[in-house]
């Protein structure tokens, strides 16, 4: 590289703008201008003809296992992953091995991100300890370290306990902290494999009934309103839920939501093989669930799209379906995923794709340096997209240690060109800088 | 035929009727003195069963052997599998050693489905889990048809017939289906492998199927499945020419599936006050294992209506059938279609 460290990006479109072609100055790690006749002497200069430039995304919802699971994922390759997505932060969640429900654990998260470097990572804490849903964590303990933890998860399980909920949930008022639920009531979800419907009937495998998710939802959005505290719901699958959150905001109440971009495009009847890879929870639903989730999300009732990147070994998905983990993949192709579900369908336009995967999880997630419209002045976080690329079939080998992606020989449009973080290329090309 | 037989919605009504004449066709050996046929010589085929189930398997095993293949037994337990070898690396292991037909039986729904993934040979399904169970549903469909079609004419008017009678006439019942057969399946649908292959099966050949349980016995989204359901047994058996019970696992209620094992029996227990309301010709179905007292009386497992043996025998020249059209009619059984 031969200029001052500056990036002059020519001829991009930011959504939600003007829609026309300009330039983005970025140096000193932000936006320092934009307009269609920028010029800066000592700027690397890239051409971004027929690109978008998004705010970097960010993920509410990812699993890089480690500590304890790098054989699955590392802080290394699950960030890799992430900016070769388009993402610039993502949320770690809690459920590593030890628990991340101390001080200590989340600090070595963080840590281990910053050190990575591509994109920024920043820790979920446990709500209760070890996950166990019987003691609360030291959640203030974790907000007040160098990680400041603001999102308290213990996903993979649901606080199903409902006056440890009210407690988690009042308890973290106290620094504006968030519970983010994996809402399953454990006892009807017992031995759950598939959602309970035709498929599962069909196939002989047990149910997982969407009143098990329905039912907490409901339970946390009163609690939430009780308490005055702000519920967000994790990974949100079927058409009845999206009906109950659009209810609680309706009355004003405290409650976000996410979708994942596999809950948007796939649906129970790709069990029918048995592939476990198809294995995830909460389960594919059907194609009425799939339509709900897209319109709540299209109108805001769900605020934004989070990966619930799950990566696994091989032999964790090489299996008989019952005995496989659950989880899927996701970072690297969430946008492509969400072009095809939301902007394709016309539910969706760019501007309303950089609110749903950057401005409101920056904003749920607490993170005040990402999540920025593009502006003079913004922090240099930035995602340069192709919606035009043409289709291309998904590989299921990438940045990810794992290769379990539901996606892989699926043909998706768009590509991400380049990642800025802090004003500096974690991806170029396509490649990681 | 397709290469493997997994489910019974594999089957055409051209395939399952075919795998019947077949097994009519084999059913004649047995009154043999010499009871092999040397199709099947140099063949080897694997039993891979990782759950108990003696019935099963020794059937299959009889099947194979007067067939002249070569039979291995693999059973999980007291082998690697107990070690926490994976069902891929098993199949790889049966693949080295070239079996050309594998007998699953895998706790697991779809086990059978991704071993077929794995391995060149045929895959049969002998109960995955709460899934299938195909070959039960064909040696149900042939002691049905060989009781109560055997005789049936052109008429299609059902006449009664003995046990005996039914072999007799056995041969009047080839290319027949179970066109307007009544069928009444009783008992756990939702964790029975038998009733799922049965519902398919009977109704591709034509049959009339009722599902007759408590409605928590009952997949929810049963309402999709070819077949009627009904919560009352009682108001099923004046119209049912067949019943078929299915066992019932008593730890059920520890799941609140149903109360208690008395009020199940009392429910939808077939007893000899019960039998009474079947039309004279009917018969009385069970898998096996039975529960006596439970989902079955003695009287009526004993009873002249009672197939539960012969579902045995029929068992063992049905699976002969399937092995031999599965693995019969090629060079190299391992790659293609067989017919």
């Amino acid at each position: 590289m031969t200029g001052d460290g500056s990036w002059l990006i020519r001829g991009v479109t930011i959504p939600g703008r003007d829609e026309k072609a300009t330039s983005i100055l970025i140096a000193g790690g932000s936006v320092t201008a934009i307009g269609p006749d920028l010029d800066h002497p000592g700027a690397t200069t890239i051409d971004a003809g027929g690109l978008i430039a998004l705010p970097g995304l960010v993920d509410l919802h990812t699993h890089l296992r480690e500590p304890g699971r790098e054989d699955a994922e590392t802080v290394e390759t699950g960030t890799a992953a992430a900016a070769l997505g388009g993402y610039t932060a993502v949320h770690a969640m809690a459920n590593t091995d030890p628990v991340a429900d101390t001080a200590g654990v989340v600090e070595q998260v963080w840590r281990l991100g910053r050190t990575a470097g591509h994109c920024d990572v920043q820790p979920v804490g446990a709500v209760t300890v070890g996950l166990g849903g019987v003691r609360l964590a030291e959640l203030g303990t974790m907000a007040d370290s160098a990680a400041r933890v603001r999102v308290f998860s213990d996903d993979g399980r649901c606080v199903s306990d409902p006056l440890l909920m009210r407690r988690a949930l009042e308890y973290v008022k106290a620094f504006d902290g968030v519970i983010a639920q994996h809402a399953q009531d454990p006892r009807l979800t017992e031995g759950a494999q598939l959602n309970e419907g035709e498929m599962s009937a069909r196939l002989g495998l047990a149910g997982w009934p969407a009143v098990a998710e329905e039912a907490i939802i409901a339970r946390d959005c009163l609690l939430a309103a009780h308490v005055g505290s702000a519920l967000h719901l994790c990974h949100v699958s079927t058409a009845g839920s999206a009906e109950i959150i659009r209810w609680a905001k309706s009355k004003g109440w405290p409650v976000t939501a996410e979708v994942t971009p596999h809950h948007l495009l796939l649906t129970d009847e790709l069990a029918a093989g048995y592939d476990p890879v198809f294995k995830v929870n909460p389960p594919l639903r059907t194609e009425a669930d799939v339509a709900e989730l897209r319109r709540a999300l299209a109108d805001g009732t769900i605020d934004c799209v989070a990966t619930d990147h799950a990566p696994h070994p091989v032999e964790a998905k090489e299996s008989e379906w019952a005995e496989a983990a659950f989880g899927m993949t996701g970072l690297e192709t969430a946008l492509r995923v969400v072009q095809r579900a939301m902007v394709e369908t016309g539910l969706l336009d760019w501007a309303g794709v950089a609110d749903r995967m950057s401005v409101r999880p920056a904003r749920i997630g607490r993170l005040t340096g990402h999540g920025h419209p593009l502006t003079p002045g913004a922090p240099g976080h930035l995602t340069l997209y192709d919606p035009a690329a043409p289709a291309e079939a998904v590989t299921s080998a990438g940045a990810s240690k794992s290769r379990n992606t539901p996606f892989a020989g699926m043909e998706l449009p768009g590509r991400v060109v380049a990642t800025f973080l802090r004003g500096v290329p974690a991806v170029l090309d396509g490649k990681l800088a | 035929m397709k290469r493997h037989l997994i489910s019974a919605a594999d089957l055409s009504r051209g395939d399952a009727v075919l795998i019947l004449d077949t097994a009519e066709e084999l059913a004649s050996l047995a009154d043999r003195p010499i009871k092999k046929l040397p199709t099947l010589r140099g063949r080897t085929v694997v039993n891979l069963f990782y759950e108990d189930s003696t019935r099963t398997r020794i059937s299959f095993e009889a099947a194979a052997k007067r067939l002249s293949a070569d039979v291995i037994n693999f059973s999980a337990k007291g082998s690697s599998v107990a070690k926490g070898e994976s069902l891929k690396d098993t199949a790889l292991t049966l693949e080295a050693m070239g079996a050309d037909a594998v007998i699953i039986r895998h706790g697991a729904s779809g086990a059978a489905h991704r071993l077929a993934g794995w391995v060149r040979g045929s895959v049969l399904n002998a109960g995955d889990g709460t899934h299938e169970h195909p070959t039960q549903a064909l040696l149900d469909a042939f002691t049905i048809r060989r009781r109560l079609m055997a005789s049936r004419g052109g008429q299609g008017g059902i006449r009664v017939s003995s046990p005996r009678a039914s072999t007799v006439g056995a041969a009047g019942a080839r290319g027949a289906g179970l066109d307007g057969l009544r069928v009444t399946i009783v008992g756990d649908v939702l964790h029975s492998r038998v009733a799922r292959s049965n519902v398919l099966l009977l109704s591709t050949l034509g049959a009339e199927v009722t599902l007759a349980a408590p409605p928590t016995l009952l997949p929810l989204a049963v309402g999709s499945w070819p077949c009627a359901v009904s919560y009352d047994l009682d108001s099923e058996l004046p119209k049912s020419d067949v019943v078929m019970m299915l066992r019932v696992q008593q730890e059920r209620m520890n799941a609140a599936y149903f109360p208690s094992v008395r009020e199940y029996s009392r429910r939808y227990g077939l007893d000899a006050a019960r039998m009474a309301r079947l039309p004279g010709h009917a018969i009385v179905m069970h898998p096996g294992p039975m529960n006596r007292g439970v989902e079955i009386a003695a009287e009526v497992a004993d009873s002249v209506r009672s197939t539960i043996v012969e579902q045995v025998a029929n068992g063992v020249t049905t699976r002969m059938a399937v092995l031999y059209l599965l693995l019969g009619g090629t060079e190299f059984p391992a790659t293609g279609e067989v017919r």
